[in-house]
């Protein structure tokens, strides 16, 4: 299997605040790795530096075989091969459903216009929204904000999907359909990273599920290995106090 | 005393004259005042400091000090150092857009950093640079964001252009002055000069209402 995603030694401090000490992980394609953790732990920060949105103080990433940690490489055009979903959707406020998921693809010059809408429209009846194509964000549900998100970034081809706590904005009753979408896209053999809180989907839909606890991996495995046998007392703390 | 509609038949060559005047002075300085405005907000949200004290100081002086000292400054002050001439018209229009600049710039950078980070983060994501991401997601609801300050400034602007009679200019407080030095009527006069404006800055104010409705795009219609 191709490695995606190599992380060496990936250090990141705010300040004199240490947030990641030093991450090793490295995702193969195809692969779905999970990552839970308390809150303040990193988890949100280390995603935010696999595309740079955090600028990293310390160690190397490579994405798809660029360094991105390397200050020539074209960050933009890596970019464009790694999707992104927040936790707060970031929908494009003053643009329409389609025309968020056209932005992108039409502005970098990737797809004509007419490509572009053909897409937005394959990718909302993938994620179940054709009907919202004109609708504007504000007129849309949390849930449905986070499927047009995901299509969003699907409409970029990403080979990676970095997804950071999607459904932790949701109200519960809509945090199915995001996670529903998201099994899916795990199913077609998306390259996915998941920081999340539900460690329902963890369990049932990532290869490997990370531990992160004080700006280190304390412990990863399979889900089984980690929900059913953690070897580590810090995971056996976190479980038991979210199970 | 004649009535106020008496005074305005027989003021019309003189206010009118002056109105075209006050407005076509304002609608220069106006769309001068945005494009200045723009870049200087630009300067001052720039990563480079050199560039970010430029803007500092121009906001600081233009500020910091009266239009009526800097129309004084720009009208007789300038030429006198460097011998070059100016019109009235081409000096008030300095003054200004000068001042719209300076203020429409802090409006609009209150305008940009008041689209949530979240927005440019989105299209960062996507693989937009950072110039395409200001043109095409944050300017565009900046500037729905800055609409009323900025009509506030267009208003001020409009009125401030009375200040331009101490050189010379002959807009409409300065036909009225020369008005009221034939005909005495003082009261009718000065109401009139205000009636004008206000006809003005009305028609402004609707104006950007429609705007506002036309642009908006958290308005139309409700959740589904």
């Amino acid at each position: 299997m191709t490695e995606k995603v190599i992380v060496h030694d990936l250090k990141k401090n705010f300040h004199h605040l240490e947030v990641l000490k030093g991450i090793d992980l490295t995702v193969h394609e195809g692969e779905v790795v999970c990552i839970i953790g308390p809150s303040g732990g990193g988890k949100s920060t280390f995603l935010r530096c696999i595309n740079r949105l955090e600028e990293p103080t310390g160690g190397e990433i490579t994405v798809d075989g660029y360094t991105i940690t390397d200050p020539k490489v074209n960050i933009n055009k890596v970019r464009q091969n790694i999707g992104m979903v927040f936790q707060s959707f970031n929908l494009f406020a003053h643009l329409t459903v389609k025309k968020n998921i056209m932005l992108a693809p039409v502005d970098l010059k990737l797809m004509s216009k007419e490509e572009a809408e053909q897409k937005a429209l394959e990718l909302l009846r993938r994620v179940g929204l054709e009907e919202k194509a004109d609708a504007y964000p504000h007129q849309l549900s949390g849930g449905q904000q986070q499927r047009v998100a995901i299509a969003r970034a699907l409409a970029m081809n990403p080979d990676v999907m970095l997804f950071d706590e999607p459904t932790s904005a949701l109200d519960p009753e809509m945090v199915g359909e995001v996670l529903n979408v998201m099994k899916e896209l795990a199913e077609g053999g998306m390259t996915m990273i998941v920081v999340t809180h539900e460690m329902g989907f963890a369990r049932d839909a990532a290869d490997r599920v990370i531990l992160m606890a004080d700006g280190v991996i304390a412990e990863e495995g399979t889900p089984e290995q980690i929900f059913e046998h953690p070897q580590v007392k810090r995971t056996q703390d976190f479980l038991s106090a979210v199970l | 005393m004649s009535s106020l509609f008496t005074i305005f038949q027989a003021s019309l060559p003189y206010l009118m004259d002056g109105f075209q005047i006050t407005i076509q002075i304002w609608a220069i300085s106006i769309v001068l005042g945005v494009a200045l405005g723009l870049v200087t907000c630009l300067l001052k949200l720039s990563p480079f400091r050199p560039l970010r004290a430029v803007a500092w100081v121009y906001i600081w002086i233009i500020r910091g000090t009266p239009m009526l000292v800097q129309a004084m400054v720009v009208y007789f002050g300038v030429p006198q150092v460097t011998g070059l001439r100016l019109t009235p018209f081409t000096a008030g229009v300095i003054t200004l857009s000068l001042n719209a600049g300076a203020y429409l710039s802090e409006i609009f950078r209150s305008g940009i950093q008041a689209v949530p980070k979240g927005q440019s983060e989105a299209a960062r994501s996507l693989g937009l640079g950072a110039g395409r991401t200001m043109v095409k997601i944050v300017l565009p609801q900046a500037f729905k964001i800055a609409i009323p300050p900025m009509v506030n400034q267009f208003i001020i602007t409009l009125k401030d252009t009375s200040i331009l009679t101490v050189i010379a200019l002959p807009e409409i407080m300065n036909e009225a002055q020369q008005y009221v030095m034939i005909r005495w009527e003082y009261f009718q006069t000065y109401v009139l000069v205000g009636l004008y404006f206000l006809a003005a800055t009305s028609l402004l104010m609707v104006l950007a209402n429609y705007v506002e409705k036309k642009i908006s795009y958290d308005r139309k219609g409700n959740r589904s």
